[in-house]
C-alpha cells in the first residue's frame, strides 16, 4: 500500500504500440495479466499512471489491478536499478551457497534485498530457480548468467557492470 | 544419411547461458571457413540432460561425445574431426575416450535411463517440425483422428495407466473421462507449464526440447474430450520455452496439425498460450485456472473438480506438460506396451532432476521402480568430493527426504508416499554430510510460508508460526516442546488446508523430524549444528599450535577481522567476524576451525 500512496506521479504515458497491443487483446478472456507482463517489459515496471491507463482501456476496476499486481512476484511497483542482478535461490543453489552470495553482494553495495542502491545503479533479487542447477550457485546480471560463482568472484563482476 | 557428419548441438537454458550460442556460431562459422557446409550439418537439439559437463556436442554417426565445450574449441571440432578425422581427445567426455571406440549411450549417466518422455531431446531440432515429423510425429494424433474414436482413446490412457506427472499422480485417463462424460458447450485442455517447484526443470526441458510432442497430446486430449480450445500456462522466467512453442504452434498451424479442420477433418483445436507470473501457489490447478481467467491466483474448494466445471466454469482437462508427451508414445505403441514398463501401481517412466551434491548433475528418465542407489550411484555418479551421501530430497516444498535406508527401495508413486515423501513433478536434491536438515527444512518452509496466497488460515498462521519455530531452532533458541509443536501444526495444516500447498508444506519438517530427529534435538538441546551450517552456532577459530602465520586467511577475511604479524599466529575477532567461512577454505594448514 505504502508504495502505491507515496510514490509521485511521473510522466509516464502508454505510447501507441502498447495501446495497441491493450485493443488487440481487450476482447480477450483473462487478459490483465498478458497486458501487465506487456507494460513491465516495456517500463521494467509498472508506474501508477500506466495502471490508470490500463483499467481505462481495458474497463477494469484500478483496485483489481493492483490486486493482481500485488498478488504475483514478478510485478514490480518501484522502478528498478539501471543493472538488474539476479540470485539464483533454488534449492541446488541455496545448497551450494546461493546465500553467502546474496550476504557478499548485499556487503558490497551497503543495500538489502529487493532494494536499488542509492545512485540507482544497482537492485538485487533473490529468484527461484533458472533452471541452471548444474552450475550451481548461479546469478544474471541483466540476464547474462554467472555459473558456479564463488563470493570472492562477486567485486570484480559488480566492478565490470558499474557505469555499464 | 545425406550428410557425412552430424554435429549436434545442445541449446538447452544451461548451455546456452554457459556460451552455448557463441560456441553454436563459432562452429557455424569454422564449417563456412573449412568449405565444408555440404558434408556436415549443425543441429541445434533440446537439452542432452548432461547439464554438469555442458555445453556439449555430439557428433554423429560416430557418436564422440564431446563436453564442457567453449567457443574457442569450435576451430579445432571442425579442423580436426570433420576434415580429418580425427577425434580432438581432450574434449571427450571421460568414459568416452576412444580405446576401443565407446559409444555415448555407453556412458554410465544414459546407461540406466530409459527416454520415453525425452525421447526426441538431444536428437532434433525442436524448431523444426519436419525433423518432429520425421520420429513419427502427429502420427498418434492421425491415428486417433482417422482409425480410433474418441471411446478407444480415452481406453487406451485409461488401460495405459499412465497417472499425473505433475505430483499427485492422478489417473490421466480418469481425468480425461471425467471431461469427457460431461456434457457442456464449450470444454477445455490445459497444459500446465508452471513449474515452480525450485531446482527442478523436467518441464521446461521438455519445451524446449520437443514442444510439438505437447501440442500434438493437446489436440489428441481435445479430439477425446470434445474441447476444441487449449491454454498453455507457462512460467514467464521461461522465456526460451515460450519462443520454442510459438514457434513450434505457428509451423504446426501452417501444417494443417492446428487449428481448423485438422488434417482435413472436421476436428477443429487451437492453443493459445498464458503466462504465469511467479506465484507458485499456481501449479494448484484451481489457482492456475484463475490466473488463466486473470485473477489472482488464489485456489477454491474442490468439488467440483476441473474435469467437471473448470475454466470459466466450463469442464476442463488439465494435465503437466511431462504428462502430455508421453501421450503420443502410448497411442502409438499402444497401452500394453507402455504397461510393461514400471511397477505394478505406476508406469512408465518419471524424469528427474538430478541435482545438489551429486557428480553428474542433470536432467534423467528412468523406468518408475528404479532405486535411489542407481539413480544417486550409477547415473548420478555418487556424492561430489568423495563426501557421504546424507539424503535426497523429492517433491521440492511439498515433499521429504530420501534415507540412506531407503537406498533400495524402488521408487514409485506410493513407496515415496509411505516413507514420507512424495514423487512430486521430479526435482531431485542430493544433500552431504555438510548440508544441516534443520537449515535446509527452513528453507522449506521460507518458500511456502512466502508462497502461501493467504486465503486460509491453516496454512498462512500455521506456515508462518512454523517458519518461527525452526528459525529459533537454527539459532540455538528452540525449547524443548519445539518439536511436538511442530508435530502438532502440521497435522493441523495436513488436514485443514484448504489446497495442496498448504496440506503439503508440512512434509519437510514432518519428513527431516522422523529422520534426522537427533540433529534437531543436537540444536535445542546441545546448541550445535552437527552439520556445521547454522551459522549462529558457529564460531571460526585458529588454532595457534597449527597456525604458521601465512597470512592467508587475513588476507580473506572480506572485514578485516583477522590480526596478527606474519609468521606468527593469527586470531579472529569474535565480535566482528560474520562467519563466512572464507579463513576457513583459505587455510592450508587446517589450522583455522569450526565448531
Amino acid at each position: 500500500m505504502r508504495a502505491i500512496l507515496e510514490e509521485p506521479m511521473s510522466e509516464n504515458k502508454l505510447p501507441a504500440e502498447l495501446i495497441n497491443f491493450i485493443n488487440e487483446w481487450k476482447d480477450k478472456q483473462g487478459n490483465l495479466i498478458m497486458v501487465l507482463h506487456r507494460v513491465q517489459e516495456h517500463f521494467g515496471y509498472i508506474p501508477r499512471e500506466i495502471a490508470f491507463e490500463v483499467a481505462e482501456l481495458l474497463n477494469t476496476p484500478v483496485a483489481k489491478i493492483y490486486g493482481v499486481i500485488t498478488f504475483y512476484h514478478l510485478f514490480k511497483l518501484t522502478k528498478p536499478g539501471r543493472n538488474q542482478i539476479a540470485v539464483c535461490m533454488g534449492t541446488a543453489c541455496y545448497l551450494k551457497g546461493g546465500e553467502d552470495i546474496i550476504l557478499e553482494i548485499e556487503r558490497q553495495l551497503g543495500v538489502g534485498l529487493n532494494t536499488v542502491t542509492p545512485d540507482g545503479e544497482f537492485s538485487v533479487e533473490a529468484v527461484r530457480c533458472i533452471g541452471c542447477c548444474g552450475l550451481a550457485p548461479v546469478m544474471t546480471v541483466n540476464g547474462e548468467v554467472f555459473g558456479s560463482v564463488k563470493t570472492a568472484q562477486l567485486k570484480k563482476i559488480l566492478e565490470q557492470t558499474r557505469g555499464k | 544419411m545425406a550428410y557425412k557428419n552430424y554435429i549436434l548441438v545442445c541449446a538447452g537454458t544451461a548451455c546456452e547461458s554457459n556460451k552455448g550460442k557463441a560456441l553454436y556460431e563459432a562452429l557455424e562459422k569454422e564449417i563456412k571457413s573449412a568449405g565444408v557446409e555440404t558434408e556436415v550439418q549443425l543441429v541445434k537439439t533440446g537439452c542432452f540432460g548432461f547439464c554438469e559437463q555442458g555445453p556439449m556436442v555430439k557428433i554423429l554417426p560416430d557418436e564422440s561425445f564431446y563436453v564442457k565445450v567453449g567457443p574457442k574449441d569450435a576451430h579445432e571440432i571442425i579442423a580436426e574431426h570433420i576434415v580429418k578425422g580425427r577425434k580432438v581427445e581432450r574434449l571427450l567426455y571421460k568414459e568416452n575416450k576412444p580405446d576401443g571406440d565407446p559409444r555415448s549411450n555407453d556412458i554410465s549417466f544414459y546407461r540406466k535411463q530409459l527416454r520415453i518422455v525425452l525421447r526426441n531431446c538431444a536428437v532434433i531440432n525442436p524448431e523444426i517440425i519436419d525433423e518432429y515429423i520425421a520420429r513419427d510425429g502427429y502420427a498418434a494424433l492421425e491415428k486417433a483422428l482417422f482409425d480410433m474414436t474418441p471411446d478407444q482413446v480415452v481406453n487406451e490412457i485409461v488401460e495405459s495407466g499412465l497417472r499425473g506427472r505433475g505430483g499427485a499422480g492422478f489417473p490421466t485417463g480418469r481425468k480425461w473421462l471425467f471431461t469427457k462424460n460431461t456434457t457442456a458447450d464449450q470444454k477445455y485442455i490445459v497444459c500446465n507449464a508452471d513449474e515452480g517447484d525450485p531446482g527442478a526443470y523436467m518441464d521446461r526441458s521438455v519445451l524446449e526440447g520437443d514442444p510439438h510432442s505437447v501440442l500434438e497430446a493437446m489436440s489428441i486430449a481435445g479430439y477425446t474430450v470434445g474441447a476444441s480450445k487449449g491454454f498453455i500456462y507457462i512460467r514467464a522466467e521461461y522465456p526460451l520455452a515460450i519462443d520454442r512453442l510459438n514457434t513450434a504452434m505457428a509451423q504446426a498451424r501452417e501444417y494443417g496439425l492446428l487449428g481448423n479442420k485438422i488434417l482435413g477433418t472436421d476436428f477443429s483445436f487451437d492453443i493459445e498460450i498464458r503466462l504465469g507470473a511467479g506465484a507458485f501457489v499456481c501449479g494448484e490447478e484451481t489457482a492456475l485456472l484463475a490466473s488463466i481467467e486473470g485473477k489472482r491466483g488464489m485456489p477454491v474448494p474442490r468439488p467440483p473438480f476441473p474435469a467437471v466445471k473448470g475454466l470459466w466454469g466450463k469442464p476442463t482437462v488439465i494435465n503437466n506438460v511431462e504428462t502430455y508427451a508421453n501421450i503420443p508414445v502410448i497411442l502409438l505403441k499402444g497401452a500394453k506396451w507402455f504397461n510393461s514398463i514400471g511397477t505394478e501401481t505406476s508406469k512408465g517412466t518419471k524424469v528427474f532432476a538430478l541435482t545438489g551434491k551429486i557428480n553428474n548433475s542433470g536432467l534423467i528418465e528412468v523406468p518408475m521402480g528404479t532405486t535411489l542407489r542407481d539413480i544417486i550411484y550409477d547415473i548420478g555418479g555418487g556424492i561430489a568430493n568423495g563426501k557421504k551421501f546424507k539424503a535426497a530430497q523429492t517433491g521440492g516444498p511439498s515433499g521429504g527426504c530420501i534415507t540412506p535406508a531407503f537406498l533400495d527401495t524402488p521408487i514409485d508413486y506410493e513407496t515415496l508416499q509411505s516413507i514420507g515423501s512424495m514423487m512430486g513433478s521430479g526435482g531431485m536434491i542430493v544433500m552431504d554430510e555438510d548440508d544441516c536438515m534443520v537449515d535446509v527444512t527452513k528453507f522449506y518452509l521460507d518458500f511456502t510460508v512466502d508462497e502461501s496466497c493467504g486465503k486460509c488460515a491453516p496454512c498462512r498462521i500455521g506456515g508462518r508460526t512454523c517458519y518461527n519455530i525452526l528459525d529459533r531452532i537454527s539459532k540455538g533458541q528452540g525449547k524443548p516442546d519445539d518439536l511436538q509443536k511442530l508435530k502438532d501444526i502440521g497435522h493441523a495444516m495436513r488436514k485443514a488446508s484448504l489446497c495442496g500447498l498448504g496440506q503439503t508444506a508440512p512434509n519437510p519438517f514432518m519428513s527431516t523430524m522422523k529422520y534426522f530427529e537427533e540433529e534437531y534435538r543436537a540444536h535445542i538441546e546441545d546448541r550445535k549444528c552437527p552439520a556445521g551450517k547454522c551459522k549462529e552456532l558457529l564460531s571460526y577459530t585458529i588454532d595457534e599450535a597449527a597456525c604458521v602465520g601465512c597470512t592467508a586467511c587475513a588476507r580473506k577475511c572480506p572485514v578485516a577481522c583477522i590480526s596478527g604479524t606474519v609468521k606468527k599466529p593469527h586470531t579472529i575477532d569474535q565480535s566482528k567476524c560474520i562467519k563466512c567461512g572464507q579463513c576457513f577454505t583459505a587455510c592450508k594448514f587446517d589450522a583455522v576451525k569450526k565448531g
